[in-house]
């Protein structure tokens, strides 16, 4: 199993953070991992982007060049991801920022939206983690058990407190596709 | 029993890896794509009782480790091509006076300023002896966040053994990416080789108390044209020890290739999706990784060479390390190049389709 994943959004929606927690549980769960965010002469509003692969086998590249799924959390990512992702990817779409929809018909597009149901559980901030729930789901490829020991040793103590959250948001992320 | 595997950036396991190799001393000057280096040593190494400064520059962050280096000490600095453009200097003299440090570049592409984007164009820089003067020094190439972390532990002791710098040629994908990393055993600094060249107060550490100190007086000057030439030559003979006994690689189903990639660091990644893409078309492709850059390892490309084998290097450059390969294959292969620079990396599926042509094969 090899899972290459492109993920985009703009600063501050928590994608580095979300490419980061996605490969540290994958790392958890016994997966190769690698986690590359693109860097640049970045500014306030600009794209954050994150090429994530886990996998069962050593992994080759990694840069992702032809995703096997995408998570497009802002309008300005859809056609990066759709330039890039692979004949049948998986299009995971923040549905409540994100209006359009991508012209090619070869994806499998999921909508989720990741900003009413973070604010249902509480928190408009932690939508990015509600899109690794479903992300979680719809690929299968970090299972996203033992959550809550993983979190743990994820954040640091002072921000214990948040867990609950986080496990909150990753079930509504992934009851969202049931 | 073994540490627990961490998640970790390229730059932080460098960090961390030198420090528990036993790293005294680290001097740097930030540069992008590093700088996670040079914060994770501020924040690491005055807790554990070393020594870390930011100099004003990086000519003078290279200078400070070649008088910590020379005192006895373990020393590093760290930079990006710019950066270690400037500390060629410095490198130089330490080379010319035999004095043991590790210096690690997260490379970017040039020339020039250039871009910061992850790069391979620092080879030629790196292998052929970067400042003035005949010399070399040891450099290694990591693929992953672990190797990084195991070859900059290694390095110091590689260095002391060699008399010598040590440079780790990484690239900012190395340096920016997080991966899984069991780090190495912190080193018990007082079961240190004995350092007798050395000049300062560190000399006698691990030797016989109150030994007397020698009066080592270590430095590049010799105005004395044929005493010059003698130490030069004399260096010249440890550098063939070290390619007979440091030339170091990971060959990849090079024996039943059709082709076999040649490529270092992010390259080899590359190469090795490339392969696994290949194989499901039926196409044997192989990967020689050098991770000695200098010496080169020769001996197999030859070897290779001679079995018929013809080569494709893979670089991010405009093709600097092709040159050894074709140098080693010396006429006896074909050797072939694809390269994106500027800071591209190139992808698997380029690199196949590249492959796919010169073999011929849709």
């Amino acid at each position: 199993m090899t899972e290459r994943t492109f993920m985009a959004g703009f600063g501050g929606q928590g994608i580095i953070s979300l490419g980061q927690l996605w490969v540290y549980c994958g790392m958890k769960e016994g997966l190769e991992v690698t986690f590359f965010p693109f860097y640049g002469a970045e500014k306030r509003g600009g794209i954050a982007r994150a090429s994530v692969v886990v996998s069962s086998e050593e992994i080759a590249s990694p840069l992702v060049t032809s995703p096997d799924s995408c998570v497009v959390m802002s309008e300005d990512s859809l056609p990066i991801c759709e330039g890039m992702a692979r004949p049948g990817a998986l299009i995971l779409i923040n549905s409540s920022l994100v209006k359009g929809r991508p012209a090619r018909k070869d994806f499998r597009v999921v909508e989720v939206p990741c900003v009413e149901l973070a604010e249902g559980i509480g928190d408009a901030k932690i939508a990015n983690v509600v899109m690794m729930g479903a992300l979680s789901e719809a690929t299968g490829a970090v299972k996203l058990d033992h959550l809550e020991d993983v979190l743990k040793s994820f954040f640091p103590e002072a921000k214990h407190r948040y867990i609950p959250l986080n496990i909150r948001a990753i079930e509504a992320g992934a009851r969202a596709l049931r | 029993m073994a540490e627990d595997m961490r998640l970790m950036k390229g730059n932080e396991a460098i960090g961390e890896a030198a420090i528990r190799a036993g790293c005294d001393a680290y001097f740097g000057y930030p540069i992008t794509p590093q700088n996670e280096l040079t914060a994770y040593m501020a924040k690491n190494m005055l807790d554990r009782g070393r020594v870390f400064i930011q100099a004003e520059a990086e000519v003078s962050a290279m200078s400070m480790v070649y008088g910590a280096a020379a005192a006895g000490g373990r020393a590093m600095t760290s930079s990006s091509s710019p950066g270690i453009s400037l500390k060629q200097e410095g490198i130089s003299y330490a080379c010319g006076a035999d004095i043991p440090c590790v210096i690690v570049n997260v490379a970017r592409a040039g020339p020039g300023l250039g871009g910061i984007s992850p790069a391979q164009g620092d080879y030629f820089q790196a292998t052929r002896g970067g400042g003035h003067g005949d010399y070399y020094h040891l450099v290694l190439a990591p693929k992953s966040v672990q190797e990084a972390a195991d070859l900059s532990y290694e390095a110091f002791e590689l260095a002391e053994k060699w008399r010598m710098p040590v440079m780790i040629l990484a690239d900012g994908l190395i340096g920016q990416m997080m991966e899984g990393v069991v780090l190495p055993p912190e080193r018990d600094a007082s079961r240190r080789p004995d350092r007798p060249w050395a000049a300062g107060g560190k000399a006698t550490r691990g030797g016989s108390p109150g030994a007397p100190k020698p009066n080592n007086h270590l430095c590049s000057m010799i105005l004395d044209p044929p005493a010059l030439e003698a130490s030069i030559k004399a260096r010249y003979e440890r550098y063939e020890l070290i390619k007979a006994e440091c030339a170091r690689f990971e060959a990849v189903d090079t024996e039943r290739a059709e082709l076999v990639l040649v490529a270092y660091g992010t390259s080899a990644r590359v190469c090795l999706g490339a392969m696994q893409k290949a194989r499901e078309r039926g196409i044997k492709l192989g990967l020689f990784r050098p991770i000695s850059l200098w010496p080169f390892p020769s001996a197999e490309i030859r070897r290779l060479a001679d079995a018929g084998k013809r080569f494709l290097a893979v670089e991010m450059s405009m093709g600097q390390m092709v040159e050894d390969v074709r140098l080693a294959a010396n006429g006896a292969g074909s050797v072939d190049f694809f390269g994106r620079c500027g800071g591209i990396v190139p992808s698997e599926e380029e690199v196949l389709a590249f492959a796919c042509k010169l073999l011929g094969r849709a």
